[in-house]
């Protein structure tokens, strides 16, 4: 086990360094001067003064690399350019945001998904099996920005229950804090469900025909033992870890949910940052998204090894 | 089949590998409607000069926001446009993005891939460490961080999802490569002395060309939502050029007084995007038996 983990943190090493210089590599992007390009619409001669320093803007790119490289390192990802605040602490105060709409629409994705999955298994090629098909096609084609102007529509301003938009913390208030997010952690959960949902059914088809499972059956045990405690358990193992490979759905769902919903989280700093054209806090959140991807994958793989006997050995 | 001969019947056609797929996919009734909505989409694209009823661009300050009618059968939006119109021309820049984008990702992300399956060595090392960091953003992230650095335009729209689309093809044209190259035929092509280039060319690629067919299917369909995405962020098709996206982003801010500017727009996001994806995993069940 050891010996797993120490390979994939080594193998870890190079993909962050890559993804460092890609992320380093979209400033070369910016047409003209980036000082100038970064400073905004302003273009204060301070602050283009200050950008070119900041970025050591007059040394050759590998060298400017390593300064920034170090930085990061430092967890300085640079200062908002529009806020004039780090974007580390920038990040760190939007993230709890992101993180409860990510888990609880990853709570329902695991509800709807991993339930029509089994159903779809147990009674295949029935009308309920056609259902959760079609209901997987719907959650991979709607696009979720769609579904949650059709949400408002319905629930905020045709009936009236939920709010259609704006975040209450649930320090502040609990109640008010699920109503805000209930219909938006729905709309990020539907791709997600639907990911789920053709998984399941594949994993369940597969140790549905399985020879313990017969087994199980010849022994007089009820089907629904059978289904839940026998073939589920063992069709979960791939399933946990799919939840770990979502992350970058969740993520990239996020920056148009939040967008919609008025959610002041991580993916309305992206596009509020592109918008003012504060580059660094792009690149900020990229980084930071891309690592937290492979830290989590790692933990998936870690995971994936802890829950299934076989991988151990 | 001797026998046959022998007797003098006639013998039974032998289909190429081609026409059994071709015949698998017209089988399956969801790849055919996709294919006909598909089909549907595009010559909406290419004669929306002539079946859009309105200019989508001409402003009508007596028609604003009017519900579905005779006249606007799909509505007019907040400074008085027909969104029938809009939505017709702005199949457009949907299905142009899509396809130009998937273009950019297989222009760029099959050669690499070959060469990363079929030299390996240090090649392989340096491909596979830069795609596994692509892959580490989230697809829309990076679009998104792309499309802001090279400015917001349509093109620049499309060349942002081809190239954050780019290492799955990578990735895939890599895998396909590792397993075609040690078979017997190629092995007999470098026997009788052909190039490297010529080998990679007429025999490795031909086969590695079903998979890809269907990645790109289903690439299309992503890359619709993408396009979609960047513009509904105002980072894609810039107004008042007629885009889903942005008409629903504008939307957004009427939907109390104005639902129908929302709902066509997204429906036919929806529909452009489920055709790919019904044509996209009939080609892949009628390309690979086993997967059907």
């Amino acid at each position: 086990m050891l010996n797993f983990l120490l390979k994939r943190l080594a193998a870890i090493v190079p993909t962050l360094f890559f993804v460092s210089v890609l992320i380093f590599g979209l400033q070369q992007l910016l047409p003209g001067d980036p000082a100038i390009a970064m400073a905004g619409e302003d273009r204060d001669p301070n602050v283009i003064a200050y950008l070119r320093a900041k970025f050591h803007l007059d040394e050759p790119l590998p060298m400017r690399y390593v300064y920034w490289a170090k930085g990061v390192l430092h967890g300085d990802l640079g200062d908002s350019v529009r806020i004039q605040e780090p974007v580390t602490q920038l990040i760190l105060e939007k993230l709890p945001v992101t993180i409860e709409l990510a888990a609880l629409a990853m709570a329902i994705a695991l509800v709807i998904g991993i339930s029509a999955g089994i159903v779809s298994a147990v009674f295949r090629n029935s009308a309920l099996d056609y259902a959760a098909n079609l209901f997987a096609l719907w959650g991979l084609s709607t696009p979720n920005f769609w579904l949650g102007i059709l949400m408002i529509l319905f629930f905020s301003v045709r009936l009236g229950w939920l709010p259609a938009s704006g975040y209450v913390s649930p320090f502040e208030d609990l109640r008010a804090n699920l109503a805000a997010m209930i219909m938006p952690a729905f709309v990020l959960g539907n791709a997600i469900a639907a990911v789920l949902m053709r998984h399941t059914r594949s994993a369940m088809l597969q140790v549905l025909s399985a020879d313990y499972v017969r087994t199980a059956r010849a022994k007089g045990l009820d089907e629904r033992v059978v289904v839940l405690r026998h073939a589920l358990r063992n069709a979960l193992v791939p399933i946990v870890t799919l939840g770990a490979l979502e992350f970058g759905t969740l993520l990239s769902g996020a920056v148009l949910t939040e967008q919609v919903f008025s959610i002041p989280g991580f993916g309305k700093l992206i596009v509020d940052a592109v918008f003012n054209r504060d580059y660094s806090v792009v690149q900020g959140v990229v980084l930071f998204t891309a690592t937290a991807y492979i830290l989590l994958n790692l933990l998936a793989d870690v995971a994936y090894v802890l829950i299934n006997p076989r991988m151990r050995s | 089949m001797a026998a046959a001969a022998a007797i003098g019947m006639p013998l039974p056609r032998e289909l190429t590998p081609a026409r059994r797929a071709l015949r698998r996919l017209m089988r399956r009734r969801g790849a055919m409607l996709g294919l006909g909505l598909v089909v549907f989409f595009i010559a909406v694209a290419l004669l929306a000069p002539w079946i859009s009823p309105h200019d989508p661009l001409a402003t009508s300050w007596s028609a604003v926001r009017k519900p579905p009618s005779r006249e606007y059968w799909f509505g007019t939006d907040e400074i008085g446009r027909d969104v029938l119109s809009r939505v017709i021309w702005g199949a457009r820049a949907s299905l142009l993005a899509g396809v130009v984008s998937v273009s950019i990702s297989l222009a760029v992300g099959v050669p690499i891939g070959m060469a990363a399956g079929y030299i390996g060595r240090w090649v392989d090392m340096l491909v596979s460490r830069v795609t596994d960091a692509m892959l580490a953003c989230p697809f829309l992230i990076l679009a998104i961080a792309l499309a802001a650095f090279l400015g917001p335009s349509l093109t620049n729209a499309m060349i942002a999802i081809g190239i954050a689309a780019t290492p799955v093809f990578v990735r895939l044209t890599r895998a396909q490569v590792l397993a075609v190259k040690v078979e017997d035929y190629v092995e007999a092509a470098r026997a009788v002395g052909n190039s490297h280039m010529r080998i990679a060319l007429r025999h490795v690629l031909p086969n590695v060309v079903s998979p890809l067919i269907v990645q790109a299917t289903l690439a299309i369909a992503a890359a619709v939502i993408a396009e979609a995405s960047l513009s509904f962020l105002g980072l894609g098709q810039q107004p008042p050029a007629p885009s889903w996206g942005s008409m629903l982003n504008t939307a957004k801010n009427y939907v109390e007084n104005a639902p129908w500017m929302a709902v066509w727009p997204g429906a036919s996001i929806f529909l452009l995007v489920l055709s790919f994806n019904l044509l996209g995993d009939g080609l892949r069940d009628a390309l690979d038996p086993r997967h059907g």
